[in-house]
C-alpha cells in the first residue's frame, strides 16, 4: 500500500518535472527579456522598477484591468493558434496580421447589413463571413506556395500590405462612414457579441478564442486531417509516400489558419469596436507568433502565454499614462521573447550556468 | 493628361533611386543566402539602420557618420542573427521576425524618447544629391543617371564588387562553396561556421546601408514603418534575381520601376492613394509567383554539424 503511493508520488514527480523542463526554457526567455528591457528602460532614464510595477498595476491589479487584459488576450489567441496550425505543416504563415483585418471587414460588412435577423444567426453568419475572409486570405499564399513555389514567409507579408490598404481604401470611400475618421457605419445591435464583464469590453469573443482551442487541439491531434498536417509537416516526403497528398494538405492548412485569423478579427469588430475601424489592431498578427512560440506550440500554452502579452498590452496602456514611458516598450519586450525562443540552446546554456554557478 | 506625364525620364531617374534600397539589402540577402542562412530580417536591420543613420546625423549634423553608424548597427545585428542561426543552431525564421519586430518596437520607442513622436524625426542633414561630371551633360542619359544621392552610385559599385568577389575569387567560392555543401568544404579545409557568420554580418552591414538610404538620401528623416516591406521585396528580387549580384540588381530595378510608379501615380492623384501603394506589393507577388519554379536556391539553409 505504502510501496503504491510512494510510486505514485514517485511518478507524479516526474510527471512535474518533465512538463516543467518543458515550460522553463519559454520562462527564462521571459525573465531574459523583460532583463533587457530593462536594460533598455535605464539607458534611457527610466526606472524598470516603477514601469514594471506600474504595468502588472494596470493589467491585474483591479478586476477592470483583468478584463481589459483578457480582452486584449483574445485576438491574440486567434493569430497564435492560426500561427500554430501553420506551424504544425510546416509552413510559416506570418500573415495574420492580414487575415485578421479582412476578417474584421468581412464581419463588419455583414454585421451592417444583415440588419432584423435574430442576434445568434446575425452573430454567427457573421463570425462565418470573417472565418471565410480570413480563409480566402490564406489560401492566396498556401495556393501560391504548391502551385509556383512561392515563398510563403514573404507573400504572407505582401498580403499583410495589401489587406492594409485594401480595407484602408474601403473604408476611406465605399464604406466611408459621415465623418473624419476612416471607418465604417457601426453594425447592427443584432451582431454585436455580448459583453460578459462590464465596464470592460470583455466580450464573448473570448468564449470562442477558447472554444477553438479545444478545437485545435482536437483536430490536430484526434483527427486523419490533423495527423496528415503534422505528417506533412514533419517529413513532406514521408507523407507523399504514405499517400497522403502533402500539397492538397498544405493548401487546407493555410485556409484553415486564415480562417482562425479572420475569425479574430470578426470577434474584435463584433465584441470589442462595433465598426470596422482603420487600423483597429495594433499587431495583433505578430503577437500571435510571439504567443505560439511562447505557449510552446500546443494550444493550452498558447492559451496562458495569450494571457501573457494580453497584460503586456493592457498594462501597457496605464504605464503610459502613470510614468510617461513610451508604450513600444511592450512591443521591444516581445521581439526580445521571440530572439531569445528563436535559440532555445543558449537558454539551455543560460539555465546550466545557473545550475553550476550555484554548486 | 498623356502617357508621357506619367513615362518619362523623371520617372526612370526615380526607377534607379527607388531600386537602391531594394538592390543593397536583395544584396545582403545573397550574401547570408549564400552561406546558408535564410536572413527574414532584413526588413529590419533596414529601419534599424534608418532610424541610427538620423540618429547621428541629428547629433553630429554629419549625414556620413551617421551612414557609417548605420551600416555598424546593420551588422551588430546580423551578427546577432548569426548567433543565432550559426552558433546556436536557433531558428532562422523565427530569428529573423524576432529582428523585424525588435526593429518595429525600437525606432518608435526611441524616436519618442529622441523627438517626442514616434512617428517622426526631425528633420536632420542629409547627402544631397551629386552631379557626376560629364555624365550629367549627356542629354537623357545624364537625366536618368547623372544627379543621385552619393548611395545610388555606391550601389552600382557594391553591385559589381560583389559579382566579382563572389564569382571570381577563391574568397567568394569558400563563401559559396559553405551554402551549396558545407561536408565538402569542411573538408577542404575551410572554416564553416567562420564563413557563415561573415556572410550573415555582411548581409546585416548592406540592410543598414539600405535602410539609411531610405531616411538620409532619399529624405532627411527617420519615419515610423519607413521600409514599408522593402526588405521581404528585396528578398523577392534576390530570388528573381537567382542569387547573383547582377541578376539581383535587374530584378530591383523592376520592383525600383514598381516603387516611382507608385508615387508618380499617386502624386498625380489619379487613383486614391490606398490601390496605388498596393502597386509594389501586388506586383512583388506576381513576380514571385511567376519565376520560381525555374530557380534553384543555392543552399538547403539547414545549420552545419562538424560530424
Amino acid at each position: 500500500m505504502t510501496d503504491r503511493s510512494s510510486i505514485q508520488k514517485d511518478a507524479l514527480l516526474v510527471t512535474v518535472k518533465s512538463s516543467l523542463g518543458r515550460v522553463l526554457p519559454q520562462i527564462v526567455a521571459i525573465i531574459t527579456a523583460f532583463i533587457v528591457g530593462a536594460l533598455v528602460l535605464i539607458a534611457t532614464g527610466y526606472s524598470p522598477v516603477d514601469v514594471y510595477a506600474a504595468m502588472i498595476q494596470g493589467a491585474f491589479g483591479d478586476v477592470y484591468g483583468v478584463g481589459q487584459t483578457l480582452t486584449q488576450a483574445t485576438p491574440i489567441i486567434f493569430t497564435a493558434l492560426a500561427f500554430l496550425f501553420s506551424f504544425k505543416c510546416g509552413l510559416f504563415n506570418i500573415g495574420a496580421e492580414g487575415q485578421l483585418i479582412v476578417g474584421g471587414f468581412a464581419a463588419a460588412l455583414v454585421g451592417i447589413s444583415l440588419d432584423g435577423l435574430p442576434a445568434p444567426l446575425h452573430i454567427a453568419l457573421a463570425l462565418f463571413a470573417g472565418a471565410l475572409a480570413g480563409g480566402a486570405w490564406g489560401f492566396l499564399p498556401g495556393f501560391l506556395k504548391v502551385r509556383f513555389g512561392a515563398h510563403e514567409v514573404i507573400t504572407t507579408m505582401m498580403f499583410s500590405y495589401i489587406a492594409t490598404y485594401l480595407t484602408s481604401y474601403f473604408v476611406n470611400y465605399p464604406f466611408k462612414a459621415p465623418g473624419w475618421v476612416a471607418q465604417t457605419v457601426p453594425i447592427a445591435n443584432s451582431a454585436q457579441l455580448p459583453r460578459i464583464l462590464q465596464p470592460t469590453q470583455l466580450s464573448a469573443a473570448i468564449l470562442v478564442a477558447v472554444a477553438m482551442a479545444g478545437a485545435v487541439y482536437v483536430i490536430l491531434q484526434k483527427t486523419t486531417l490533423g495527423y496528415e498536417v503534422r505528417t506533412s509537416g514533419l517529413n513532406p516526403s514521408a507523407a507523399e509516400s504514405g499517400g497522403i497528398k502533402v500539397k492538397r494538405v498544405m493548401v487546407l492548412a493555410f485556409v484553415i489558419s486564415g480562417a482562425i485569423a479572420g475569425l479574430g478579427g470578426a470577434g474584435e469588430i463584433l465584441g470589442v469596436h462595433y465598426r470596422f475601424i482603420q487600423g483597429f489592431s495594433p499587431g495583433y498578427g505578430f503577437d500571435g507568433l510571439a504567443v505560439a512560440l511562447v505557449g510552446g506550440l500546443n494550444p493550452i500554452g498558447v492559451l496562458l502565454a495569450a494571457v501573457l502579452f494580453g497584460a503586456l498590452r493592457s498594462g501597457g496602456m496605464l504605464m503610459t499614462r502613470a510614468t510617461h514611458v513610451p508604450l513600444d516598450i511592450v512591443i521591444i519586450i516581445q521581439a526580445l521573447v521571440i530572439i531569445f525562443v528563436a535559440a532555445p540552446s543558449f537558454i539551455k546554456y543560460l539555465i546550466r550556468w545557473r545550475v553550476r554557478s550555484r554548486v | 493628361m498623356n502617357i508621357f506625364d506619367i513615362v518619362n525620364v523623371g520617372l526612370f531617374a526615380a526607377a534607379i533611386r527607388m531600386a537602391t534600397p531594394i538592390a543593397l539589402a536583395a544584396l545582403g540577402g545573397i550574401f547570408s543566402e549564400r552561406v546558408g542562412v535564410v536572413n527574414i530580417g532584413l526588413e529590419g536591420m533596414m529601419l534599424m539602420g534608418a532610424f541610427s543613420g538620423v540618429l547621428v546625423s541629428y547629433y553630429t549634423t554629419n549625414p556620413w557618420l551617421g551612414v557609417l553608424f548605420a551600416i555598424v548597427v546593420g551588422g551588430a545585428l546580423g551578427l546577432i542573427h548569426a548567433i543565432i542561426s550559426v552558433g546556436l543552431k536557433g531558428d532562422q525564421i523565427v530569428s529573423g521576425t524576432g529582428i523585424n519586430i525588435f526593429a518595429l518596437g525600437f525606432t518608435a520607442y526611441a524616436s519618442e524618447v529622441v523627438w517626442g513622436s514616434r512617428g517622426a524625426s526631425s528633420n536632420v542633414a542629409s547627402l544631397g544629391v551629386i552631379d557626376i561630371p560629364i555624365l550629367s551633360d549627356i542629354p537623357i542619359v545624364g537625366d536618368i543617371l547623372g544627379s543621385h544621392t552619393p548611395i545610388v552610385y555606391i550601389m552600382i559599385v557594391v553591385i559589381a564588387l560583389a559579382q566579382v568577389l563572389l564569382f571570381k575569387t577563391p574568397f567568394g567560392l569558400r563563401l559559396r562553396a559553405v551554402g551549396e555543401h558545407p561536408a565538402a568544404a569542411d573538408t577542404a579545409g575551410i572554416n564553416v561556421n567562420r564563413m557563415k557568420y561573415i556572410g550573415v554580418i555582411v548581409s546585416g552591414m548592406l540592410a543598414g546601408l539600405a535602410g539609411v538610404f531610405l531616411s538620409l538620401g532619399h529624405l532627411s528623416l527617420f519615419s515610423w514603418g519607413m521600409t514599408g516591406g522593402r526588405g521581404f521585396i528585396a528578398l523577392a528580387a534576390m530570388i528573381f534575381g537567382g542569387w547573383v549580384p547582377l541578376g539581383t540588381f535587374g530584378a530591383s530595378l523592376l520592383f525600383g520601376l514598381a516603387d516611382a510608379l507608385q508615387m508618380r501615380l499617386q502624386s498625380m492623384g489619379v487613383l486614391p492613394s490606398q490601390i496605388i501603394l498596393m502597386l509594389p506589393y501586388i506586383i512583388t507577388v506576381i513576380v514571385l509567383a511567376g519565376v520560381v519554379r525555374k530557380t534553384r536556391q543555392p543552399s538547403d539553409y539547414k545549420p552545419y554539424d562538424k560530424g
